[in-house]
């Protein structure tokens, strides 16, 4: 079983089929704005589910080492660098449509927005740490900044992910609806909470 | 003797027309067959859904009561609400408001007042001519809809009520029934839901007492069977599916200042110059109007009814009592 599995995760298809799998959710939001079936405010619909997309892949890319550890499936390790790269780029899409939608492409009032709203700050403030993760994703940064450093701001991926559940439980602080922050929030005390027992034992 | 100086909305005595006049017209016209025959103007250009019971109405008079902009689609205004009682998705309402059950309805009118009284939902229809009134809503959230509302002045259901000058001000509250409303299982306020207005506030000609909209009766997403329309403050002011209308002698709390008093207001009149904490109020995406990468639309102090509004505010300070 393992075996197999190893072997799926091995397979040159492997890493096509995750590259489409991630592709998907763009695809159907750009279907959905063009056929109108985004509902009454589209914009907002593309901002807002462009921002759930950022979260669900880092969350994903986060659980990939410790399943890896759980598994025992090696192979898995492959993937995180695709799972975090589409996760900036869906992060910067996000970035994107707010200041084209929502801003008008107005940097003046964007800048002033970002500075006057704490959510939104949070926000780019996880986006700005995900510039130097995004820009060192390639082997030849690798290598050049050597495992271990490379590692160490590597690790800037946890403050990301608090920051970015912030930003999220911020934006919806307003409804007082806390139910979706809130399944994050358990999944990420899990997530990092393995990593942290894994450590003290 | 008492001078009486009128409010500059407020017509000269010289310029009513004598009811023997406005009756005979009204006979010419039955007579003619116009009132019976002609259809609103305004619900042809903004046709509703086709599934609920036709209200008919006439085109108001209310200055201001008819804004030039054009409608919104009839399916955007009814998919697109903020009820929080069905869940707080703005998909939720037209998807959940199904359990609530419009009739029988009553309306609860009490507190500080000569007359009070429960009036069912057919004598509240009875009580006043229904007209149409087309209004820009603008949400807090930083968007906005024009909607044909029909229904007659909230101040024609005050005065039957005969306040007494105790009556300061005026509080609505919303149904709150889980077996109707699933929204109510969650805390996001404290149920049931209640805003206020100042009593003259409720008394302007523009505040709707709203029983339909584009020609027909409410859906229940947007606050059936009955519910106010107060076009120049944000539109979470304007409470859906009322059961009581309490007059007060204190300011009441609202749900929303209850909720975050430094978000909401009392008053939440629309300003473009006093920003939401969390947002700028100073423009707005008009619903169905302004293409995706379209820069949003300035924002109007009053939501564009100043000169119908205005002097209720006059020497306020609209940041302090935002």
């Amino acid at each position: 079983m393992r075996g197999a599995l190893s072997a799926a995760l091995l397979s040159r298809a492997a890493k096509p089929v995750l590259f489409l799998l991630c592709l998907a959710p763009l695809a159907w939001l750009v279907y959905g704005a063009a056929a109108d079936q985004l509902g009454a405010n589209p914009a907002e619909a593309l901002i807002r589910r462009l921002g759930d997309w950022t979260l669900r892949g880092l969350w994903l890319t986060l659980t990939v080492t410790p399943l890896r550890q759980l598994s025992g499936l090696a192979a898995l390790a492959r993937f995180r660098r695709m799972l975090g790269v589409f996760t900036f780029s869906y992060a910067s899409l996000h970035l994107l449509a707010y200041g084209w939608l929502d801003m008008g492409l107005d940097f003046g009032d964007i800048a002033r927005d970002i500075a006057k709203r704490p959510f939104i700050l949070m926000g780019f403030s996880a986006w700005l740490l995900m510039l130097p993760l995004a820009t060192t994703s390639f082997n030849k940064a690798v290598k050049a900044l050597g495992a271990r450093r490379w590692q160490a701001l590597h690790k800037a991926v946890y403050a990301i992910a608090v920051i970015a559940l912030l930003h999220f439980i911020w934006m919806r602080a307003g409804k007082h609806n806390f139910a979706e922050p809130a399944v994050y929030g358990a999944l990420l005390t899990v997530l990092l909470g393995w990593r942290m027992l894994r450590r003290l034992t | 003797m008492l001078i009486r100086i009128p409010a500059s909305h407020e017509p000269l005595p010289s310029e009513i027309t004598p009811r023997q006049v406005y009756l005979s017209r009204r006979q010419v016209m039955a007579g003619l067959g116009l009132i019976a025959v002609a259809p609103p103007l305004l619900a042809q250009s903004a046709p509703g859904g086709g599934k609920l019971p036709r209200l008919a109405a006439t085109p108001s008079t209310v200055a201001g009561a008819i804004a030039a902009d054009k409608p919104t689609r009839y399916i955007d205004a009814t998919s697109y609400n903020n009820f929080y009682e069905f869940g707080t998705d703005k998909s939720d309402p037209a998807e959940r408001a199904r359990t609530l059950r419009p009739r029988p309805w009553t309306v609860a009118v009490e507190g500080e007042c000569a007359k009070p009284g429960n009036y069912d939902l057919d004598t509240l229809l009875k009580l006043g001519a229904m007209e149409e009134r087309v209004y820009r809503l603008r949400c807090v959230e930083g968007w906005s809809m024009v909607i044909p509302w029909v229904g007659y002045s909230l101040s024609e259901l005050i005065r039957r009520a005969e306040p007494t000058p105790k009556a300061k001000f005026v509080e609505f509250t919303t149904l709150a029934d889980r077996a109707q409303m699933p929204g109510l299982r969650s805390a996001v306020l404290d149920w049931p839901y209640v805003e206020g207005l100042r009593m003259d506030e409720a008394m302007h000609p523009l505040a709707l007492l709203t029983f339909g909209m584009y020609g027909e009766m409410l859906p229940n997403q947007n606050g059936a069977p009955v519910r106010v329309v107060l076009p120049w403050k944000y539109g979470f002011k304007s409470a859906k599916s009322i059961v009581k209308i309490r007059f007060v002698e204190k300011q009441p709390r609202s749900s929303w200042e209850d909720a975050a008093p430094q978000e909401y207001g009392f008053y939440s009149n629309v300003n473009p110059g006093v920003p939401h904490p969390r947002w700028s109020q100073a423009s707005e995406r008009r619903i169905g109007e302004d293409g995706l990468f379209a820069k949003k639309r300035p924002t109007v102090i009053f939501n564009g009814y100043e000169a119908q509004v205005g002097q209720l505010y006059a020497g306020m300070d609209l940041r302090r009592n935002y």
